[in-house]
C-alpha cells in the first residue's frame, strides 16, 4: 500500500494507574493503515489489542489513558482531542463495530429510527433522505425486505441479521475508518463467513481503512490485507497477511500458528505444537523481550535488552533473531 | 487394528428426545388463548460412543448437541427413548443408575463458572472422592489430589490456591482433574476449549489426547469447531435443529463430506492456508426451532431440495463407517 495512511498510530503507550503501581496495557505500538486496507489485529485474550482499538476511537474506560505517542487520523491528531469533538468525529469519520450486537443496539426503538437518528446526527439531511438512505444501507449490508424491516426492533432480528445492523450503523456517515472489535465471535460459522465477505466488501467499494480486531486467525488470514500480531501489549509481529501465516517471523506467531488445529493437515493422536506457559501477566512483564521466558529461540541479548520491531522480508519482527550481532 | 473388544459400545443412545416446554405462563395462555408450546432440542437421536474412541458432536447453536450431553450424563431427564451405559438401560426398573452414572464425568465448556470460587482447589479435585468414598484415609485423599494435579501439568502446591488465582486455561485444569478423581471411563466435555486462546487451546487438547492414550478413557467431545474436531476426533456426529444428520469416521467426514449440511459447514470454514479456493457463500440462517421446517430440516437452505425433502423426513441410515440422513444422498443425485 503505497497511498498516504489514513490512520496513524506511532508508540502508542496505554497505561492504568493502579494502587499497586501503573499498568502498561499498550506499550510502543505503531502502525498505519491505508484507505481501503484492511488491517487484522491479532492477539491472545489481555494482548491489548482491543485496548489499542479503544484508544483510537476514544472511548478508553478510565482510569486506562493514552500515556504516550499520538494517533492521526487523516493527518490530524486525534488522541488528546476534548470529549465533545471527539464525539464527532466518532460516526462521522470513525465507526465502531464491536462484538455483541445485541448490547450495541437499543432495545426499545426500532431499527430505522436507530439508522435515522444516527444519519440526522452526522449528516446535513432532512427526515425522509435520511429514511431512504436507512433503507439503502441495509439493503446494503444483505438484509432482506429491507422496507419491512426498518420498522423491526431489535430483538426480531437473529444474531447474523443483528451484527449486518449494526455495521449498517456504523455506515451511516460514511466513515473513513471502521474500528470491528472481535465483529464475527458471537456469531455461528455460517453466519461468520457471511460477515467477513460483507466486511471486505464495504472496505473495497467505499475505500474504507478497517481495523479488524480478532482472536481468530482464519478470520484474519480471509479478510485483512496485512496483519499486527500483539502480545504482552507490543507488537510481535507486523507484516503482509500471507507471508505473516506463511512464513511466521516471530517465534510467538510461529507458535500461535503451530498451535491451531487445520483440517487435514495434522493427523489425529498427534501433538499439536504447543507454547508452554501463558502470557505474563501486566504486572509481571519480564525485562527484555516479553516472550523470552516461553521462547524456544532465546539467547542471552533476550533477557537483557527490548526488541524494536526490525525488518525482515515485507515484515516487522520485534525479536532480536533478525538484528546483527552475536547470538 | 481395533479388536473386538475395543470396538464394544460403551455408551448407547436409542431414539433419543428432549422436549423443552417454552409456553406462555399458565394466565397468559388462559386469557389469550395461546397453546402450549414445546421446543424440540432433541429429536430421535441414536448414536454409541464405542469404548477408548473420542466421538464428536458439531452443530451450530442451537441444534441440541449440548443437550445430548447433558442428556447423557442425567443433567436432564429424557422425554423419549432410552440411553444404555455398558449394555445397562440407565433407565430400566431396578438398574442402579448412581453406580453407573459414577463411570462417566462431564468438563464444562466455562471454567470461570464450572468452579467454586470460595473453595480451595484441593477442595474441587476431592469432592467427588469424598462423595464417592474413594480414599481410605485423608493423607490417602490428600495424596491422590496431588497426584491428579500432576497429571494435568499442575503443582501439587496449587491446591492450596483458590480458582481465582488461575488463568482459563489452569482453571480448565482443574476441571478435568476434579473429572478424573472420581477414576472415571467416560468423559463428556462440553465446548472444554472454546473459551480459552487457541495457544491454550492447545495446551489442553495435547493433555486430553495424554490423558486418554494413558487411562484408555473415552470421550464424547462437543465443538462448534471443525478444525478441532477434526484434530481429536475418532467419528464425528453432525446435528442440525435436534437432528443427527450425519455420522461417520472423522477421516472419511472431512475428507468427504455427503450430507450438504456437513458441506455448507465445511466451506464456511475460514481458510487458514490462504489457498485461495473460491467458497460457495452460505445463503440463510437456522430456522426457529419452534417452527422447524417440514420434511427436512435443512431443506429452505439446501440447494439440492426436492418436493421429496419437503415433505418427508430422512432417516439417518448408510453402511459401516458413514451414516447420512438425506433423499439427494440417497437417491444418488448428490
Amino acid at each position: 500500500m503505497s497511498a498516504a495512511p489514513l490512520l496513524e498510530v506511532k508508540d502508542l503507550r496505554v497505561e492504568f494507574p493502579t494502587r499497586g503501581g501503573t499498568l502498561v496495557a499498550v506499550d510502543g505500538v505503531s502502525f498505519s493503515i491505508a484507505p481501503g486496507e484492511v488491517l487484522g489485529v491479532v492477539g491472545e485474550s489481555g494482548a491489548g489489542k482491543s485496548l489499542t482499538g479503544m484508544a483510537i476511537i476514544g472511548l478508553l474506560e478510565p482510569p486506562g489513558r493514552i500515556a504516550a505517542g499520538e494517533i492521526r487520523l487523516e493527518g490530524e491528531r486525534i488522541d488528546r482531542l476534548p470529549g465533545e469533538r471527539m464525539r464527532k468525529i466518532r460516526g462521522r469519520r470513525i465507526g465502531a463495530i464491536f462484538q455483541d450486537p445485541l448490547t450495541s443496539l437499543n432495545p426499545l426503538y426500532t431499527v430505522g429510527d436507530q439508522l435515522v437518528e444516527t444519519i440526522l446526527t452526522h449528516l446535513d439531511v432532512n427526515r425522509a433522505a435520511a429514511r431512504s438512505r436507512a433503507l439503502k444501507l441495509l439493503a446494503e449490508v444483505g438484509i432482506p425486505a429491507p422496507e419491512a424491516r426498518v420498522e423491526h426492533y431489535p430483538h426480531q432480528f437473529s444474531g447474523g441479521m443483528r451484527q449486518r445492523v449494526v455495521i449498517a450503523l456504523a455506515l451511516c456517515a460514511e466513515p473513513r475508518l471502521i474500528v470491528a472489535d472481535e465483529p464475527t465471535t458471537a456469531l455461528d460459522v455460517s453466519i461468520q463467513a457471511q460477515i467477513i465477505a460483507l466486511l471486505k466488501r464495504l472496505a473495497r467499494e467505499h475505500g474504507t481503512a478497517v481495523m479488524l480486531i480478532t482472536h481468530d486467525m482464519g478470520v484474519i488470514a480471509e479478510t485483512a490485507d496485512r496483519v499486527a500480531v500483539m502480545y504482552a501489549g507490543r507488537l510481535a509481529e507486523l507484516g503482509p497477511v500471507r507471508e505473516v501465516i506463511h512464513q511466521p517471523r516471530h517465534p510467538y506467531t510461529a507458535g500461535l500458528m503451530g498451535s491451531i488445529p487445520k483440517i487435514g493437515t495434522v493427523k489425529r493422536h498427534q501433538r499439536l505444537v504447543q507454547i508452554d506457559g501463558a502470557m505474563p501477566r501486566l504486572n509481571a512483564i519480564p525485562p527484555g523481550c516479553a516472550f523470552n521466558p516461553r521462547c524456544p529461540k532465546r539467547f542471552g541479548r533476550c533477557t537483557a535488552e527490548r526488541p524494536e520491531p526490525l525488518p525482515i522480508g515485507n515484515a516487522l519482527a520485534s525479536c532480536w533473531l533478525y538484528a546483527d550481532g552475536p547470538r | 487394528m481395533p479388536t473386538d473388544l475395543d470396538n464394544r459400545s460403551l455408551v448407547r443412545l436409542i431414539e433419543v428426545g428432549r422436549d423443552f416446554d417454552v409456553s406462555r405462563p399458565w394466565l397468559n395462555r388462559v386469557v389469550e388463548g395461546a397453546p402450549r408450546q414445546l421446543l424440540r432440542a432433541v429429536d430421535s437421536v441414536s448414536f454409541e460412543v464405542r469404548k477408548s474412541e473420542t466421538l464428536a458432536l458439531v452443530g451450530e447453536s442451537g441444534c441440541g448437541k449440548s443437550t445430548v450431553a447433558r442428556l447423557i450424563v442425567g443433567l436432564y431427564p429424557l422425554s423419549r427413548g432410552r440411553i444404555e451405559f455398558d449394555g445397562t438401560d440407565l433407565a430400566a426398573p431396578g438398574t442402579d443408575a448412581p453406580a453407573l452414572r459414577r463411570r462417566m464425568q462431564m468438563i464444562f465448556q466455562d471454567p470461570y463458572a464450572s468452579l467454586n470460587p470460595r473453595w480451595r482447589v484441593r477442595d474441587i479435585v476431592a469432592e467427588p472422592i469424598r462423595v464417592l468414598g474413594l480414599a481410605a484415609s485423608p493423607q490417602a485423599e490428600r495424596d491422590e489430589v496431588a497426584e491428579l494435579l500432576r497429571q494435568v501439568k499442575l503443582s501439587p502446591d496449587d491446591g492450596d490456591k483458590y480458582p481465582h488465582e488461575f488463568s482459563g486455561g489452569q482453571r480448565q485444569r482443574i476441571s478435568i482433574a476434579r473429572a478424573l478423581s472420581g477414576n472415571p471411563e467416560f468423559l463428556v466435555c462440553d465446548e472444554p476449549t472454546s473459551a480459552l486462546d487457541v495457544s491454550v487451546q492447545a495446551q489442553i487438547l495435547n493433555l486430553m489426547t495424554e490423558l486418554q492414550e494413558r487411562l484408555g478413557l473415552t470421550y464424547l467431545f462437543i465443538s462448534h469447531n471443525l478444525a478441532v474436531v477434526s484434530h481429536i476426533a475418532d467419528r464425528v456426529g453432525v446435528m442440525y435443529l435436534g437432528r443427527m444428520v450425519e455420522l461417520a469416521e472423522a477421516d472419511q467426514l472431512f475428507a468427504s463430506p455427503r450430507h450438504p449440511y456437513t458441506r455448507m459447514l465445511m466451506d464456511a470454514i475460514p481458510d487458514l492456508q490462504m489457498s485461495g479456493k473460491s467458497r460457495t457463500p452460505v445463503a440463510g440462517e437456522v430456522p426457529n426451532p419452534l417452527a422447524p421446517p417440514e420434511g427436512c430440516a435443512f431443506h429452505p437452505r439446501c440447494p439440492h431440495a426436492n418436493q421429496r425433502c419437503r415433505t418427508e423426513r430422512p432417516i439417518l441410515s448408510g453402511s459401516g463407517t458413514a451414516a447420512v440422513a438425506c433423499h439427494a444422498v440417497e437417491e444418488g443425485r448428490l
